[in-house]
């Protein structure tokens, strides 16, 4: 078990990529830390940096304390889990799980012993003579997962193991996974592009751009408080709603109405580069239908009418899409969000609202509503830098701090 | 010139790809009598896909053949045709108790086993080369073939050119005496001869095989503690242990035949013949039609065996396959 520090580490590929960019990220002891963003961003190469299975190209990494950027992978003390689960096809999943044992040496009783733990822990004991062509894709899953903790690594490290997995086993091996690496207590580098993921398991999250760190914090921290646009735009689902906002005698104007602000906002839009045009951000459950907020409440956010599209009664809330006129908010950040979720799921930047509303609410589609929203809840983002603007030390405010 | 496209590279990919697809229900259906539908129209689908080209095949080879046993049970010599009669499986004991036939025999089988076991090693080499290869690949790849552009008999020539004291360089440069006439030297060139030239089609073969190998497979062996060797014996090479069974068999059955190199360089002289080359000699220059056919009979009955025997093999060969060893 050991920390692993990475200081400043970038990775530039022989044709000139730069696949990651001065990522510092230090790592604790024990810790599970998630690494996430859209594919493309340098996740996969970041983590086999770690593992030793591509060159630094500037940098340093230590594990335990000691660099080991000129360390063969083999000397690094790590196990990797792989999306493909890369088992070896012409070994049975006792071979396979016993073979980082055989190559470290250590005798076959031992070997047999700590394989037989590691299949009961994961439920593969009467698997264990099958090859992996005959297995499923979560029982390879978890044959890979074998592979990787009986040798009690320093640190394991998986890149997207559950993405060849379909939905419903992935939330369950979310949860094995999860357990294993709370009862291991294993320092572990996880990597996925799936924010649901990234939300659920992590002690701590690493947003990824571009093969540099958006921003690093518990998941809770991440979706509060944002630091720009991207983070902003990655995490949640559904994702925060954007609307174009023009700054306009103290106040702002987007299409659910005139936004007023608070004292701090205003005076970082008095600054002389500060922007004409804003972005709102405003997540789906800091809506609620107008009708059960009580007056106390109301004071704090903004009423505004809109035809209703859909609803979703999902039982507990309701999801509400309402159709919104007006400008829409365009970033760059917007647009690669959009574009790594695939045309339909990014609903963020559409001339659509996505709401999440009060399982009591008598919304029909079809009608029109009246909606509140928390104006304490909103981010305002730079368009051309994506900063959020509502930001202070750290923790997001709203509109009206002062 | 893409590996993919020569037909071992087919056979490979085809070998990789059955296990994960298909071989759970076939196994199923081998065993178990009775088929489902599907699977009978299945089957019966790729019977009428077979049949053109296992027609024209038939056609083309199946007289020959069928001539050539109907030759070898007859006492048949062009120079005395009056003496022509069917005299059973005489002409089998005749080359079977006959000594030059074994000494062919030894001849061919030495060839065989010598130049295909250094053509796997030096293929295997080159291929992970090419394989490794990031720049300039293809003409690495195109340089590595150019022994196998080279018609045989010309390069044969080239050979004995070579090795012809006074013409050549190479008898100049390692010999006093004229390597090819005495036995061991001229089995020696020819073997070298034929490794030349068809190391690099071993290599085309087992780099198609190579590409099999996913990534991660050997990321994982790295990780898990894995020496370059040892994932190159342990993870590497069983994965393409197919493609090295086609590989080989191809090479095997090639050098079985063995005939130019002999046929230029030696033309069977210091008994140095294969068993083609003595088929040749009875047929051709003895007209003795008879105990040729007979020879060519032997030549493609033990070629059958050699290739049913690599056609066992491959049944358990396949990534994942474990047929074998299912309870
Ligand atoms: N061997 C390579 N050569 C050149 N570019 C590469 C190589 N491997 C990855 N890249 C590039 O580096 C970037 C990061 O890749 P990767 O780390 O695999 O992303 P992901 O976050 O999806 O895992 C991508 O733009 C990719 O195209
Ligand atoms: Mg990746």
């Amino acid at each position: 078990m050991a920390d692993i520090v990475l200081d400043k580490v970038s990775k530039s590929f022989p044709d000139g990529t730069v696949a990651v960019q001065d990522v510092d990220l230090e790592i604790a002891d024990g810790e599970f830390v998630i690494l996430v963003g859209p594919s493309g961003c340098g996740k996969s190469t970041t983590l086999n940096m770690i593992a030793g299975l591509e060159d630094i190209s500037s940098g340093e990494l230590r594990i335990g304390g000691q660099r080991v950027n000129d360390k063969a992978p083999r000397d690094r003390d790590i196990a990797m889990v792989f999306q493909s689960y890369a088992l070896y096809p012409n070994m049975t999943v006792r071979e396979n799980m016993a073979f980082p044992l055989r190559l470290a040496k250590l005798d076959k009783e031992t070997i047999n012993a700590k394989v037989d733990e590691a299949a009961k822990v994961l439920e593969l004991v009467p698997l264990l003579d099958r090859k992996p062509a005959n297995l499923s894709g979560g029982q390879r899953q978890r044959v890979a997962m074998g592979r990787a903790i009986v040798r009690q690594p320093k640190a394991f490290l998986m890149d997207e193991p559950l993405s060849n997995l379909d939905a419903k086993l992935r939330v369950q091996m979310r949860t094995v996974v999860s357990r294993l690496q709370k009862q291991l207590g294993t320092t572990t580098v996880y990597v996925t592009h799936d924010q649901t993921e990234a939300m659920t398991l992590g002690d701590r999250v690493v947003i990824m751009r571009g093969g540099a760190i958006q921003q690093v914090g518990p998941p809770q921290e991440l979706y509060d408080h944002p630091r720009n646009l991207f983070v902003a735009g990655f995490i949640g689902s559904p994702s925060m709603n954007f609307l174009h906002a023009a700054v306009q005698d103290g106040s702002l104007h987007t299409a659910l109405g005139e936004v007023p602000l608070g004292d701090r906002v205003r005076r970082e839009l008095e600054a002389a580069d500060a922007p004409r045009e804003l972005i709102l951000g405003v997540r789906p459950e800091h809506f609620e239908d107008a009708e059960l907020v009580d007056e106390d409440t109301r004071r704090r956010g903004l009423e505004f009418e809109a035809p209703v599209e859909i609803v979703e009664s999902m039982g507990s809330d309701k999801y509400v899409y309402f159709t919104v006129e007006g400008e829409r908010a365009s970033a760059a950040e917007l647009e690669e969000l959009a574009a790594d979720a695939g045309a339909g799921d990014f609903a963020g930047t559409g001339g659509n609202l996505v709401t999440r509303l009060s399982a009591e609410s008598p919304v029909a589609e079809g009608q029109s509503r009246r909606v509140w929203f928390n104006l304490e809840k909103i981010h305002l983002f730079d368009p051309t830098n994506g900063r959020n603007l509502t930001l202070h030390e750290g923790r997001s405010a709203g509109a009206l701090a002062d | 010139m893409s590996v993919n496209a020569t037909p071992a590279g087919a056979q490979v990919s085809a070998e990789a790809e059955r296990p994960t697809t298909t071989v759970p229900t076939q196994r199923g259906g081998r065993r178990k009598p009775p088929l489902s539908e599907n699977k009978r129209a299945e089957r019966r689908l790729g019977w009428l896909l077979c049949a053109p080209a296992a027609l024209v095949m038939v056609a083309v080879t199946a007289y020959p053949i069928i001539y050539s046993v109907w030759l070898s049970l007859q006492r048949y010599d062009l120079r005395f045709p009056d003496q022509r009669e069917f005299i059973g499986l005489e002409n089998y004991v005749t080359v079977l108790t006959n000594e030059f036939w074994w000494t062919a025999f030894g001849v061919t089988a030495l060839i065989t086993v010598v130049t295909v076991a250094v053509e796997l090693v030096l293929g295997m080499g080159l291929a992970l080369i090419m394989h490794r290869t990031l720049v300039g690949r293809g003409l690495v790849r195109t340089s590595a073939l150019i022994p196998y552009g080279i018609v045989t008999v010309v390069a044969a020539f080239s050979w004995r050119y070579a090795w012809t004291p006074g013409t050549g360089y190479l008898a100049d440069l390692f010999s006093d005496g004229a390597p090819l006439t005495e036995r061991a030297s001229s089995l020696a060139i020819i073997m070298l001869a034929e490794i030349w030239k068809t190391t690099p089609f071993m290599a085309l073969l087992l780099m198609a095989g190579l590409a099999l190998v996913p990534e991660d497979l050997l990321k994982a062996a790295s990780t898990d503690g894995a020496t370059s060797w040892q994932k190159f014996t342990k993870v590497m090479l069983p994965v393409m242990k197919p493609a090295i069974l086609v590989a080989l068999l191809f090479r095997t059955l090639d050098a079985f035949r063995v005939f130019d190199n002999i046929f230029v360089l030696t033309a069977g002289g210091n008994e140095t013949s294969s068993v083609s080359m003595l088929a040749y000699n009875n047929l051709i220059r003895g007209l003795n039609l008879g105990i040729g056919s007979t020879m060519s009979v032997l030549i493609f009955i033990t070629v059958a065996i050699i290739a049913f025997v690599f056609v066992k093999l491959f049944g358990t060969a396949a990534p994942g396959s474990d047929d074998g060893e299912r309870r």
